[in-house]
């Protein structure tokens, strides 16, 4: 109402000067003020966040009004954190800000849609055939290529649910009948982020014997580092423990802009008088931040730790002892132990630890005693400390019992003190050899020369009697300290002072880095001095830039050595805080159970993603960096044959990495072949294997037999984003067009694998039918057969955690899922449901062949102590478990399959619970679930508790789960308990009746209880921080020393160099040279390192469509260049540019910054390829995403298995898609071509083609 | 323009009417209804360029335009007459609104230009605000054409005649109409199209002229103003 009559009361109505008659009061109507209210009201608010992966994990209010959700705010109730630290909120950043933007926006997916093409056979196919039959008749006519050449090139159809669930559930009943059900894979990120989500795709893979492609390795956020020092995939501090830091080092870790709502904390420290020094090699923000910016040349970082290492041990270890960092040293490291040493001529190697089997008495621990390592007592005597892997997993009448811990005691129970050095009890002084590679020219990075590629130590050594002889040892400590070159006074080539360029000085490390020495001297000098009057309160922020590099775990074990010298890992405000992805699944026992259907079937088919998509897309094809480059100089050449899918292989072989597929054969026919020929399948299969009846499929992986058929993709844009070598994917895995600019190893005559068939010409096409679930279109959804639009991050109910806090906090259904979207557990439940009445006259119960590899936290990981030896070789013989995978025969109810996916299934009563090792019994949550959810009512799953809907699988994980179930967390410490031998439960007795619920974590955020799953504590006195509970409650670390390990005596780690941490400078792809300077168009050409970090206006690939957030940036890709490069290469700012090289190319406008460093640009990692990007002058179609650009090249060192910490887990341990080491050419486009016109004509040409 | 002359009274002598009760209604209908798409639209936002130039000279010029059609055919004659002989009204009016109506056109060609050629601007506008500055070109257009015509008659006597039109429509006279019969067709063209525009106003971007109207109330308000909460205030 416009009250327009009271206006025409202007002239009369009332009014009153004031001021002078400068002002004047009125009573006109104010009613119109409503319509500003109005804009500000709702209807209601709902609990919400962002399932995005930004480890945010921030709760939002998100805004309804009129049935339409309309915008959202930060949350403001977090519990209180305690007394004098700062709060958690506000969380929350512009990403998250714009997100309601995409529920009604143009590239909303509204309705499922399948690619035309594949349409248009299945309706043909079905006019005369029944689904299953339909969709066989599809994949056996060569003519239906035509849908895979496709990909990519839009032209979906809107179709039905019941049509779009038909053609997936008969796809997957022909593909596990045909060929098996290991060839359906799925692949879905960091469950933390929306746990049942995750677990829908997942559960119903793991109930058919599908595979689950892991992806924190994939990403390279995974650190094998981690499980190497520590035994443990990933723990850090939360971020509100930075405030209880007194410095902080930020090293690769741009805090503000990815991790913003954490960022206070950071701010807020400094106002605590911490110091705060920034590493990076651009000027970034967290450069900004801090007292101090050192910008060591990107991918040099090792040298510079080095150098800082070398610094602490000089004036902390030798020139004086730190009380503080000998004692953590001596207690919680592998610093005292003895390493032996093997003679190699003149001069001698460092070799393996010495175990207690090594003497003739076991030294009084004859159990498992080759998984124990040895120290000398201070009396010098040798002796076996508590908390070895040799300990944890005692028989059940040893007398190792309770003696997993890190008690300072010999299993006598005799009080113990290593020593660290033998220096003044020394037998004789060695001579060791240690690997150096900091030598090595590189075209892009410079090198130090020290004559040769071997360095010359000398090294106190004792001697000892042992069952083999008279052995020369050193401690780790004497070992390391030889190592990084300090000066002892035994003479030989080590460094005198920091002035000397001798690896690995202060001095010497400035020639690679470019960092000055008495700046790396001061940062190094300030942080130890902190952490020894602190007592380990110095901390590094670490973020995943560094970890990307091929040689990663160099980068990072040469910061760790710095954090563990300086004792303060496992101390609140202090240690490695790594953060990348949101990996912190807290609530992790409760939803395993969930996601990998361990309630029916166990074990789940679970993949490493990297070596996976390295097979199947076929990068190893092109493979061009040659094993013997990454050997030590130290070790054989040409042992390991030259090709990095070899040792792949044998590492599948061996039972060290899992296999997907995993037979060369249908494993239900080989279950079936079993049963025939009236043989246990386990050595039926052991005997097929050993007679090369049967092959294991990684031996042949572009045989059709071994083809990966099926492929889910859901919270995720593979082939948009995580991608690495985008345009292998196109060619091989999706069979389309393609930007591949290379040749293959059989085009170039290269030298081929050993262990793999090659096949000419190459697979395209792999994949038969690609399913993507998202709420956009992205680009994986554009490359895909089928789309479903899924429930957005307000339209389904979730639950959600993060490294960076300790709370979990909901997602919540603001509104019903708009359009026809539905959420990822009811379209996969529909899709458990539609397979399971097409299953019936093509499966039914069946058996099922599952391999297995050697898992870490299981009995199994003390497998292979000491040398590495392949059966197939004839090395040894092939035993299941030890010396190859695991052989589990499981049973498989098809037509049961959504009876089992919707109810808790019977194995947990019979089974319990568990995880990382330890067990409990679990049947009273079941009996709760029972009761909270209701139990079924007839059918195959007869009487269990339901899981209908996703709040009732969101109660099954938080039931289950000791983080959210007191009850169980005090069952979870009783059974670490029993291990370590000393009682842990007090960290949970005040919890124990607690109950955290889905609608407890709606009303709001909850903290989680502690839980032996996880090594930090939540407590009312300290922060969550890793290793907390290591150091505080003398638990092992999960490694084979029970300790920190400086030093890896795998005999793999040894021959590749990486025995100690040490610098080695990236690898080279030789993706550059075939191209440069062959295809000019004009401009000058420049190559660049290509890095590709996190960005300010998207996580990953989200929000890069997203009209809000394009608004604030350029609208589209950009790719940063220094203004140097940028003058050599006549490119101003906001030019398009176009990146390229034998991998593929990609177009984006240049940013010309200074803040960049000259020789590297920075491209913003998963910026879409779906919003304003112009066509490639090399590759004559639209130019690509970040990763076509890339290839992954993956590390053997990371293959390693059956070896205490370093064997496989699941995201655990595994190879990781490295990509930082890659150059490209860089150059102006001449003539940018937004091939709209051209793609038109195409398109309709194609069509016509169709038609006639 | 030959048409039937019952067809030439309802055009005349009945659609004015018409055209002004809409306009007057309309708006008021708007406003209550509608209060919050009462605004000019200005696609300002979208582009600056050609919009400074344009829009000054086209509303420089449309003002001086619409003020003088409203003192010159609404000015009782005893007003001008002391001043102005008819003949001398004909030519101020022929050279003052001849000068702002080309600066008018001049602007809003360019407006024109802008929010056709323009691919931003032509994707945000609706089809009124197309077609409402096109009317208004057309309509300075014929305005335009008027002044050569005039200019063969410099008595006065066709402008006398049209002011006498438009009072006898603002005061209801009867009749009016017949006036108009033999004024040649581009006068006759410029009043329908004029009365048209006051038609569509209330449904475009037009209804802005009111609230630019009521602005004249800035002029004489103290610097602040406010709305107090209280019944009574002491006058």
């Amino acid at each position: 109402m416009s009250h327009f009559l009271d206006r025409l009361r202007y002239f009369s109505q009332p009014r009153e000067a004031f001021a002078g008659g400068h002002g004047e009061l009125r009573t006109e109507n104010r009613q119109w003020e409503d319509g500003y209210r109005n804009r500000w009201q709702h209807d209601k608010i709902v609990r919400s966040t962002h399932g995005v992966n930004c480890t945010g994990s921030c709760s939002w209010k998100i805004y309804v009004k009129g049935g339409v959700v309309t915008w959202e705010t930060q949350q403001t109730d977090y519990p209180r954190t305690r007394a004098g630290m700062p709060n958690h909120e506000p969380r929350g950043c512009s990403r998250g800000a714009s997100y309601s933007w995409y529920l009604y926006s143009a590239n909303r997916l509204k309705y499922p849609m399948v690619r035309g093409h594949l349409l248009r056979r299945w309706r043909e196919a079905r006019k005369t055939m029944q689904p299953v039959e339909a969709w066989a008749a599809i994949c056996a006519d060569p003519a239906a290529k035509d849908y895979k050449a496709a990909r990519g090139l839009g032209g979906f159809a809107r179709v039905r649910w019941d049509e779009a669930l038909e053609i997936i559930a008969a796809a997957n009943v022909h593909t596990v009948k045909q060929h098996g059900p290991d060839r359906v894979v799925g692949f879905s990120p960091i469950p933390a982020m929306s746990m049942v989500s995750y677990a829908s795709g997942a559960r119903y893979l793991s109930l058919i014997g599908g595979t689950l492609l892991s992806f924190y390795d994939w990403y390279c956020d995974l650190p094998p580092s981690s499980p190497q020092t520590w035994g443990e995939q990933t723990d850090v501090p939360e971020s509100a423990d930075w405030y209880n830091s007194g410095y902080i080092i930020a090293w690769g870790s741009n805090v503000p802009q990815t991790r913003t709502p954490d960022a206070h904390f950071f701010v807020e420290a400094r106002y605590n008088g911490t110091q705060v020094v920034a590493i990076t090699p651009d000027y970034s923000e967290v450069a900004k931040l801090s007292d101090l910016w050192l910008h060591p040349k990107q991918g040099t970082d090792a040298a510079l730790a080095m150098a800082m290492g070398h610094v602490i041990l000089r004036e902390f270890f030798l020139d004086r002892q730190a009380e503080y960092f000998q004692d953590y040293c001596r207690r919680y490291t592998d610093l005292p132990l003895l390493v032996t040493l093997r003679r190699d001529g003149a001069r001698w190697v460092p070799d393996r630890y010495l175990r207690a089997s090594d003497f003739a008495d076991a030294l009084g621990s004859p159990e498992r005693a080759e998984w124990k390592t040895v120290g000398f007592d201070a009396d010098g005597k040798p002796v076996v400390p508590h908390g070895s892997i040799g300990f944890r997993w005692p028989g059940k009448d040893s007398a190792d019992h309770g003696k997993w811990n890190l008690e300072q005691k010999s299993p006598d129970g005799r009080e113990i003190a290593l020593a660290l050095t033998q220096i003044d009890r020394r037998d004789d002084v060695l001579d060791v050899a240690f690997p150096y590679f900091g030598g090595t020219p590189h075209a892009h990075f410079p090198h130090n020369d020290q004559d040769g590629d071997v360095l010359l130590r000398r090294v106190p050594a004792r001697k000892l009697q042992t069952r083999g002889g008279e052995v020369m040892v050193a401690t780790a400590f004497d070992l390391l300290c030889a190592h990084y070159g300090l000066d002892r006074g035994l003479g030989g080539g080590c460094a005198a002072s920091y002035a000397d360029d001798v690896p690995y000085t202060p001095a010497w490390q400035q020639a690679i880095t470019g960092v000055p020495a008495e700046q790396a001297i001061a940062v190094a000098r300030a942080f130890a001095s902190n952490a020894e009057k602190t007592r380990g309160r110095s901390m590094v922020i670490i973020g995943a830039g560094m970890n990307h590099w091929f040689h990663q775990d160099m980068n990072y074990r040469s910061i760790i050595n710095i954090l563990m010298l300086c004792g303060t890992v496992g101390i609140s405000g202090g240690g490695w805080a790594h953060y990348v992805g949101q990996e912190k699944l807290r609530p992790q026992t409760g939803w395993t159970v969930l996601a990998f259907a361990l309630d029916w079937v166990r074990p789940p088919r679970q993949m490493n993603g990297t070596s996976f998509f390295y097979a199947h897309s076929d990068q190893w094809r092109y493979e061009k960096l040659d094993v013997d480059e990454l050997l030590s100089p130290l070790a054989p050449r040409g042992k390991y044959g030259r090709a990095l899918i070899d040792c792949n292989v044998r590492a599948e072989r061996m039972g060290w990495l899992p296999s997907a597929p995993q037979l060369g054969r249908n494993p239900l026919e080989v279950a079936r072949a079993a049963e025939r020929s009236g043989m246990n399948p386990k050595d039926y299969v052991v005997t097929a294997l050993k007679s090369g009846d049967l092959r294991l499929a990684c031996e042949d992986p572009d045989n059709p037999a071994n083809f990966p058929r099926n492929l889910f993709i859901w919270r995720s844009n593979l082939f948009g984003s995580s991608g690495k070598g985008h345009e292998y994917f196109l060619r091989h895995f999706l069979g389309t067009r393609h930007g591949l600019q290379g040749k293959d190893l059989g085009e170039d005559g290269g030298h081929k694998p050993e262990e793999v068939a090659w096949h000419t010409p190459a697979p395209e096409g792999k994949l038969d039918l690609v399913v993507t679930l998202d709420f956009r279109m992205s680009t994986s959804c554009l490359y895909s057969d089928v789309v479903l639009p899924t429930a957005s991050w307000y339209e389904k109910n979730d639950l959600n955690t993060s490294d960076m806090h300790p709370f979990i906090h909901p997602l919540s259904a603001a509104v019903d899922p708009v359009y026809e979207s539905k959420s990822d557990w009811e379209i996969f439940k529909a899709i458990a449901k539609r397979f399971s009445e097409l299953a019936p006259g093509h499966l039914g119960v069946e058996r099922d062949v599952v391999l297995t590899p050697i898992l870490h936290d299981t009995p199994g990981e003390i497998a292979q102590p000491f040398e590495v030896r392949d059966w197939k070789k004839g090395e040894c013989d092939l035993v299941p478990g030890v010396t190859a995978p695991n052989i589990t025969l499981v049973e498989r109810d098809y037509p049961a399959t959504y009876a089992r996916f919707t109810a808790l299934g019977p194995l947990l009563d019979k089974l319990g619970n568990g995880g990382k090792g330890i067990a409990w019994n679990t049947e009273e949550e079941v009996h709760g679930l029972a009761e909270l959810n209701y139990t079924v009512a007839d059918g195959p799953a007869k009487g269990r508790p339901r899981i209908d809907s996703d709040i009732d699988a969101a109660e099954v994980i938080l039931h289950l789960a000791p983080e959210t179930n007191g009850h169980v967390a005090v069952k979870a410490w009783a059974a670490l308990s029993k291990i370590t031998g000393r009682d842990h439960t007090h960290l949970a007795r005040a919890r124990e009746d607690e109950k955290i619920r889905f609608r407890d974590i709606q009303a709001q955020p909850r903290k989680i209880i502690s839980s032996p799953t996880w090594s930090g504590i939540e407590s009312e006195h300290v922060s969550y921080n890793a290793g907390y509970t290591n150091v505080h409650e003398l638990i092992p670390w999960r490694t084979l020393s029970g300790r920190q390990q400086f030093y890896q005596d795998h005999p793999w780690l040894r021959d590749f160099g990486e025995g100690f941490a040490l610098y080695r400078p990236p690898i080279d792809t030789r993706t550059v040279a075939p191209l440069a300077g062959k295809r000019g168009n004009g401009h000058p050409e420049i190559v660049l390192n290509f890095i590709t970090p996190h960005q300010k206006w998207g996580i990953h690939s989200t929000y890069t469509d997203n009209l809000i957030m394009l608004t604030l940036s350029r609208g589209g890709p950009i790719v940063w260049i220094s203004e140097v490069d940028a003058r050599r290469a006549g490119i101003a700012d906001n030019d398009w540019i176009e990146l390229y090289n034998v991998n593929g190319a990609l177009t984006a406008r240049a940013v010309v910054s200074q803040r960049v460093h000259e020789g590297m640009c920075l491209m913003y990692h998963a910026q879409e390829k779906i919003v304003n990007v112009p066509g490639s002058e090399i590759t004559g179609m639209r130019g690509g995403i970040h990763n076509s650009v890339t290839r992954a090249v993956i590390k053997p060192t990371h293959m390693i298995g059956g070896y205490a910490q370093l064997s496989y887990g699941f995201n655990y341990y595994g190879t990781v898609g490295s990509n930082r080491d890659e150059f490209v050419i860089v150059r102006k486009m001449a003539k940018v071509d937004w091939m709209d016109r051209a793609q038109r004509a195409a398109r309709e040409a194609q069509l016509h083609a169709h038609r006639a | 323009m030959n048409v039937s002359y019952d067809l030439h009274l309802f055009l005349f002598g009945i659609y004015p009417y018409l055209c002004l009760a809409v306009l007057l209604l309309g708006s008021l209908v708007r406003f209550d209804r509608e209060p919050y798409t009462w605004k000019s639209d200005s696609s300002q936002m979208l582009r600056a360029g050609q919009l400074r130039l344009g829009s000054n000279l086209f509303h420089y010029g449309i003002l001086v335009v619409v003020i003088g059609h409203f003192l010159g055919f609404l000015a009782p004659h005893w007003a001008v007459d002391w001043a102005l002989s008819p003949s001398q009204h004909q030519l101020l009016a022929m050279v003052g609104g001849g000068i702002a109506g080309l600066i008018a056109i001049i602007g809003l060609s360019i407006l024109i230009h802008r929010r056709l050629a323009d691919p931003r601007i032509r994707r945000n506008s609706r089809k009124w605000d197309i077609a409402i500055v096109l009317m208004l070109w057309l309509q300075l257009l014929l305005g335009l054409l008027t002044v050569p015509l005039s200019a063969r008659h410099m008595d006065g006597a066709m402008f006398e005649l049209l002011t006498d039109y438009v009072k006898g429509i603002v005061t209801f006279k009867s009749g009016v109409a017949a006036l108009l019969v033999n004024v040649p067709w581009v006068y006759r063209l410029h009043i329908l199209l004029g009365f048209t525009i006051f038609l569509v106003s209330p449904f475009t971007r037009m209804v802005h002229i009111w609230s630019g109207a009521g602005a004249v109330a800035y002029l004489f308000r103290p610097y602040q103003i406010v709305r107090t909460r209280k019944r009574e205030v002491r006058a």
